[in-house]
């Protein structure tokens, strides 16, 4: 039985560690290793198409996940007050944007957006006052790669700030109403403090995915590229021990992020095994 | 907000393609009537996501099982994370390790030092079934875990004292009592299957593909949209279909109480 997990843990482990470890060939073809060498991270550095995806990435996702844990948040909380049906209603459409495969969402996004912009555009441009020049054209971008990931990590982040919203005590929310705290006080001094923990871990999370992500983006990207999209197109490309160095790097970032979260979630005794699926 | 992409999905697949590549209102089947033009797309799908689920299920339930009853509590946490990590990294940069594993120069070339030669592992069923295995087991020891650790655990002390075996503990408490556990996992395991692109895309190689990689040829190579649409919500139907059967049949058969998704 331990024998089986940990034959399992190696199964799936073997892989990250195959790659890590190719990421220090001296050699350059992918799967020869000839050599421990640190050369092909400085190379990483001077690839501008790299640089760029990464910003783009990095920008995106943190856009993405402010907007996605602020909002998910007040979703949350706005949620909590909700009874009977039509909390029974908002719960299934949460649960359901969560499980929808995201190679569909990218798709309705794509398709959503580009009908919005093929209505819009013409619009702007018959609004657009003569003298400001050549009006504005919407395309796919950054725009539309936020606005996605927002959309699909608000409910993940609506579903971890809610199981803290219900473990929380209500006698304290009581208390301060009690002592004539008005309700901007009580939510500023009680609730926001006791939620922070789980914002934190939804922003760190939506972060993760977003910065993760690849369907998504490649639907709705555009002329953008972000980092899993580059990294796809070499991959397509061929085998390199450059994507085994970026390939680390990205899950050194990754990694680290996600032990920050899960160390928050745990935060004050806050044990809620369910949530992280 | 987030229903109206389904919806222009609906919309559009009853259109008709415009010649450059857009799309002309109307209202016709002839997208659906099309549909077997994409027959081997879902054929895949549809084989190989319920036997990757089965795998999965297979290999996951013994270690699920083994974190609950027989690792100590302190030890439980770590070893939880770390199934919870692979999960949460880049899917992307976990598949394109079984290429280089499975690829020419990995077990194929191990193999042929034990004598076996010119064996072809990548682009075929088998590699998409380990990528689909490898990258999805954690999503369902995950669900079966938390069913196993909900068990009233004084319920398996009480049937020893009885004179039961522990096998027959397993098949009479611990299996039927991990029911909405395992339904979740596969059931996860399972839609998010549907959807696959990547894996196929890495390690089918062109050869064996599925329905994911069919919308992104149909999207963003062909651009025909109305067909693309009509093939994602054909998806989106027998998703639901498939799911709904499989909630009724678990129902059914454990007389409980829905089983939750999530």
């Amino acid at each position: 039985m331990r024998l089986y997990a940990y034959l399992i843990y190696f199964f799936l482990y073997f892989p990250i560690a195959i790659i890590v470890f190719f990421s220090f060939n001296s050699g350059k073809h992918a799967s020869d290793f000839q050599g421990f060498s640190l050369k092909w991270y400085p190379k990483l550095f001077d690839n501008p198409f790299l640089i760029d995806a990464f910003n783009t990435s990095l920008m995106v996702a943190f856009i993405s996940a402010i907007l996605a844990s602020t909002f998910g948040t007040m979703a949350a909380i706005g949620l909590n007050n909700l009874k009977g049906k039509l909390r029974v209603f908002y719960d299934s459409l949460v649960y359901i944007s969560v499980m929808i495969p995201g190679i569909v969402i990218g798709i309705a996004t794509l398709i959503a957006l580009v009908t919005l912009f093929g209505f819009l555009n013409p619009l702007l441009a018959s609004i657009w006052p003569m003298g400001l020049g050549k009006a504005p054209t919407l395309n796919l971008g950054y725009v539309s790669l936020i606005g996605a990931h927002t959309l699909f990590t608000m409910s993940l982040s609506i579903l971890i700030v809610r199981s803290r919203l219900n473990g929380m005590d209500r006698n304290l929310i009581e208390a301060s109403n009690d002592l004539y705290g008005t309700p901007i006080k009580t939510f500023l001094k009680i609730t926001l403090p006791q939620l922070f923990p789980a914002i934190l871990s939804a922003f760190l999370l939506s972060f993760t995915f977003s910065f993760d992500d690849f369907i998504i983006a490649f639907f709705v990207a555009g002329s953008e590229t972000t980092l899993p999209v580059y990294v796809f197109s070499s991959i397509r490309r061929g085998v390199t021990p450059e994507i085994n160095a970026i390939a680390t790097l990205i899950l050194t970032f990754t990694i680290l992020l996600l032990l920050a979260s899960h160390l928050l979630m745990k935060y004050k005794n806050y044990n809620n095994k369910g949530v992280k699926k | 907000m987030l229903l109206l992409p389904l919806i222009v999905i609906t919309i559009f697949s009853f259109g008709e393609r415009a010649p450059a590549g857009g799309y002309i209102p109307s209202f016709t089947f002839d997208q659906y009537l099309n549909l077997s033009a994409r027959f081997v797309a879902f054929k895949n799908t549809l084989t190989l996501a319920p036997i990757g689920t089965i795998i999965a299920l297979i290999i996951g339930y013994p270690l699920a099982y083994y974190l609950v009853f027989k690792v100590a509590d302190n030890k439980k946490n770590i070893l939880l994370i770390l199934i919870i990590i692979p999960f949460w990294t880049s899917i992307l940069i976990r598949t394109y390790a079984w290429i280089f594993i499975l690829g020419s120069k990995g077990i194929p070339n191990l193999l042929e030092y034990v004598g076996i030669e010119n064996l072809r592992l990548i682009n075929t069923p088998f590699a998409v079934l380990v990528g689909i295995v490898y990258s999805y087991l954690p999503l369902m020891v995950l669900p079966i875990y938390v069913s196993l650790e909900k068990l009233d655990k004084r319920l398996l002390e009480a049937s020893s004292d009885l004179g039961a075996s522990n096998f027959k503990n397993f098949i009479n408490i611990i299996i039927p009592l991990s029911i909405p556990g395992i339904a979740t996992g596969c059931m996860l395991v399972f839609i998010l299957l549907m959807g696959e692109f990547l894996i196929p895309a890495f390690l089918g190689g062109g050869k064996v593909f599925f329905v994911g990689n069919a919308l992104v040829d149909l999207f963003l190579q062909s651009r025909n949209w109305p067909f693309g649409s009509a093939v994602a919500c054909s998806l989106v139907i027998i998703m639901l279909i498939i799911v709904s059967i499989y909630m009724k049949f678990i129902n059914s058969k454990n007389n409980r109480e829905e089983v939750s998704i999530i």
